[in-house]
């Protein structure tokens, strides 16, 4: 039943696309990778804003410093740790081969 | 992908040259704008000029996006670049809160605000490691789709499309509030006929051209939305510190805040209701102290909203749009930072704003307070006006105590607060309805295409036509959109209030199911139902239990003081005389009152009791002292723990259905579908 009318949708596989050995081999690392980028997650939303009271007293450049990472560090840590998750997954598609045509 | 999409497409080569011209021709708008001004055009007129125009140019890129394909209806047909997606998701994602709401509430609460900048980016973490790219994988229409075809069918899309419908319904009437309010102030209308006026423009963005439409005008508004909100900032910047960089440089302006406030304390005088008179000291209470409360609630708050980003289905669904999977997850990446342009510079608004109240209007004299204070003391939709002098111990100059701003209207007051042009003033309140616009095209979309993708076509007619489904879905689209404004019309609440509800709903919901159900194969059908319905009505029913029937709620889980407090707290809000009466007698008769039948639970952490606060004119119940905004905190844990323990007694899923989990994590290739009757189309 085509329900599409554009020829772009990719068609549904009937069998796997790569062997089950390099599945789970690129599976291990991608789940390495998932969690030290959730282990960064963890720290920069969370764990370094438990010492909060202890670095504010702290100033640079009149910011007192927790209120600089809850409003500004831990946000350039999110982005420039997305970017470099982006940059890395694809390094580990590329290493086993799973990468899109 | 098929060899269409490889080949150079003559319009998206094409995107960076027009939107380039679009926002020259823009930045030319702007300056012919200021002439007019100077040339003594009066503010009204460049007020509707600025509303007006900018609707003009989103309802055009809306009409001339107009389709009548599936796929460029539901998925604009995957061929957003990434970097287009990632402005198309900030415009998204950036609604009424964020630009109207955020830097007002960091102005009220200070660090404890700051939780929204944390919680509404970290969030975008979980959405590309966890969810974006497998979503984008299996690449069908809707978040509901997923769930359905993951979770054996058309239970699992049914509890997707129920939370879905709630936490967009909740979001969406905040947007529109926020579009009322802008439209009231700029257009002079009322403030139901300013709701109205901003339906129309939103309708005319997505009605015709799905999602295709609300893209391309998403990309529209996130251009003209960050020229304004950084313009005034940068302004803000020079006029204090004679530095164009508002991020780096308001470090002094924090400086100077902290002795304004110190003096202010050190002449006897207290904040505001709702502003806290330590701005930069984190988790403290109202006497400066630590809170160990304010601190349980700030991490709850961070942790709902960025789980809540993670689940809410009008952003993930963004993610469908890319051309392929790896673009999808550089396209989280682009999202972040444009929504990070924005926030990074919220902080900066609030201290500039703040300083700028401080330093030019407390002390001074009412009578001769300046012009813009009466423009904005109109009466707002929440009985009060929005900018509230008063004089409480009538000596006729305004202290730090008697000057009183809705958080709301912070950002769009600060250009005329800080003495800067009235187009200035103008380019944000563009800015913010191009916000709230947005967004609201985005949720609308998605319940439209919940309604009509997936309980219409997919639950109810499976042999409809492609043109009688798209009918339907506009219909519905015009429908959701005239009760959504209903609701907001005839509702007092503040933006950021609503929005937060959304997140909890959307993070207790669906989060759990999504997440368990690329990454733990053994998630069964009924265990990812039971957990969607678990988190989902654990938290709902926290909320509204707590903030409808907060009396209720502490007599349940109070202990006998916390009952008593509650008590002596009704005697002064607006409530049921039946419960006034029950309190009094309370109050008088205090020896008798007993612990609640549940206050064990409400009381097994020893610092943080259950309790009650008055706000929004209610007796809002706290358990374990979380604001109820941070609900999602209860129902997320017990989503997953629901969705585990069941998942282990249930049979586990068949071999098909594992094919298709192994072929969703690995980018090459198609997707097998487990059950093809029901999932392929």
């Amino acid at each position: 039943m085509p329900l599409v009318e554009s020829g772009n949708e990719p068609a549904s596989a009937t069998e796997a696309a790569v062997d089950p050995a390099t599945a789970r081999a690129y599976w291990i690392k991608t789940s390495g990778l998932m969690w030290t980028v959730l282990a960064m997650w963890f720290v920069a939303g969370f764990g370094i804003h438990l010492f909060a009271v202890q670095l504010n007293p702290i100033h640079i450049f009149g910011f007192p410093l927790a209120y600089y990472f809850a409003a500004q560090g831990s946000l350039i840590i999110f982005v420039v740790g997305l970017f470099w998750f982006a940059r890395r997954q694809n390094q580990i598609d590329e290493e086993h081969g799973v990468q899109e045509d | 992908m098929s060899a269409s999409a490889k080949e150079k497409d003559p319009f998206i080569a094409s995107l960076g040259k027009i939107y380039a011209g679009y926002t020259g021709g823009f930045a030319v708008f702007v300056v012919i704008l200021a002439i007019l001004e100077q040339m003594g055009v009066p503010d009204r007129i460049i007020g509707y000029l600025f509303v007006f125009l900018t609707i003009g140019v989103y309802a055009y890129i809306g009409i001339i996006s107009r389709t009548a394909v599936v796929a460029e209806y539901y998925v604009a047909g995957r061929r957003v670049p990434a970097l287009y997606n990632g402005m198309a998701t900030g415009s998204d994602w950036m609604s009424a809160a964020s630009f109207i709401g955020m830097a007002g509430s960091l102005y009220a609460l200070g660090y404890g605000g700051l939780a929204f900048i944390l919680g509404w980016t970290g969030g975008y973490m979980l959405v590309a490691i966890l969810l974006a790219p497998y979503l984008r994988k299996f690449g069908q229409y809707t978040v509901p789709d997923f769930l359905g075809a993951r979770f054996g069918g058309n239970l699992a899309r049914s509890l997707g499309v129920i939370v879905l419908l709630t936490a967009s319904f909740v979001y969406v009437v905040a947007q529109i509030v926020g579009v009322g309010i802008i439209t009231q102030r700029f257009l002079d209308v009322s403030f139901t006929m300013a709701v109205f006026l901003g339906l129309a423009g939103i309708l005319v963005c997505s009605m015709l051209g799905g999602m295709r439409a609300v893209t391309w005008t998403q990309v529209a508004q996130y251009i003209i939305l960050i020229i304004a909100y950084l313009i005034p900032a940068i302004l803000m910047s020079v006029k204090v510190t004679g530095v164009p960089v508002p991020q780096l440089m308001y470090g002094i302006a924090l400086e100077r805040i902290e002795v304004f406030e110190a003096a202010f304390r050190a002449a006897g005088q207290t904040p505001p209701p709702g502003v806290t008179g330590f701005y930069t000291a984190p988790f403290v209470g109202a006497n400066g102290q630590f809170s160990l409360s304010a601190m349980v609630n700030f991490f709850a708050l961070v942790f709902c909203l960025m789980v809540g980003t993670a689940a809410l289905p009008h952003i993930l669904m963004r993610y469908f749009t890319t051309p392929s999977v790896r673009e999808a997850r550089q396209s989280v990446a682009w999202s972040l930072f444009f929504i990070f342009l924005l926030y990074f510079t919220a902080p900066a608004y609030a201290a500039f704003g703040k300083l700028e109240i401080y330093q030019t209007l407390i002390g001074s004299q009412i009578a001769s307070l300046p012009d813009w204070v009466k423009n904005w003391q109109i009466v707002s939709p929440y009985g009060t006006p929005w900018i509230n002098i008063v004089d409480v111990n009538r000596d006729g100059i305004l202290q730090w105590g008697e000057f009183r701003i809705h958080p709301d209207v912070v950002v769009l007051a600060t250009p005329e607060i800080a003495g800067l042009p009235y187009v200035i003033a103008g380019l944000v309140a563009a800015g913010g309805l191009a916000a709230a616009l947005s967004t609201a095209d985005g949720l609308l979309l998605a319940l439209a295409n919940a309604l009509s993708h997936d309980v219409y076509y997919k639950m109810i007619d499976r042999n409809a036509p492609t043109a009688r489904r798209l009918v339907i879905s506009r219909v519905l689209l015009i429908f959701v959109a005239i009760i959504a404004a209903y609701t907001a019309g005839n509702m007092g609440a503040d933006i950021l209030f609503l929005v937060a509800w959304a997140f909890s709903i959307a993070a207790a919901g669906l989060f759990a199911a999504l997440v368990m159900g690329v990454w733990y194969k053994r998630t069964t059908n009924i265990g990812a139902c039971a957990g969607m319905a678990v988190g989902y009505i654990a938290t709902f029913g926290y909320l509204i239990h707590t903030e409808f029937y907060g009396w209720h709620f502490i007599q349940l889980f109070g202990s006998k003081e916390a009952i008593l407090a509650a008590a002596r707290q009704v005697a002064n809000l607006p409530m049921d005389a039946e419960i006034k009466a029950a309190a009094a007698a309370m109050v008088a008769n205090a020896a008798t009152v007993k612990d609640g039948a549940l206050s064990f639970i409400g009381n097994i952490f020893g610092g943080l009791p259950t309790d009650t606060v008055a706000l929004r004119g209610r007796l809002v119940a706290r358990l374990w002292s979380i604001n109820n905004i941070s609900g999602g905190i209860i129902g997320v844990p017990l989503s997953f723990l629901t969705i585990w323990i069941v998942s282990m007694f249930t049979p586990a899923p068949s071999k098909a259905m594992q094919d298709f989990i192994e072929d969703i994590r690995i980018p090459k290739g198609g997707v097998r579908l487990a059950d093809r009757a029901e999932a392929v189309d």
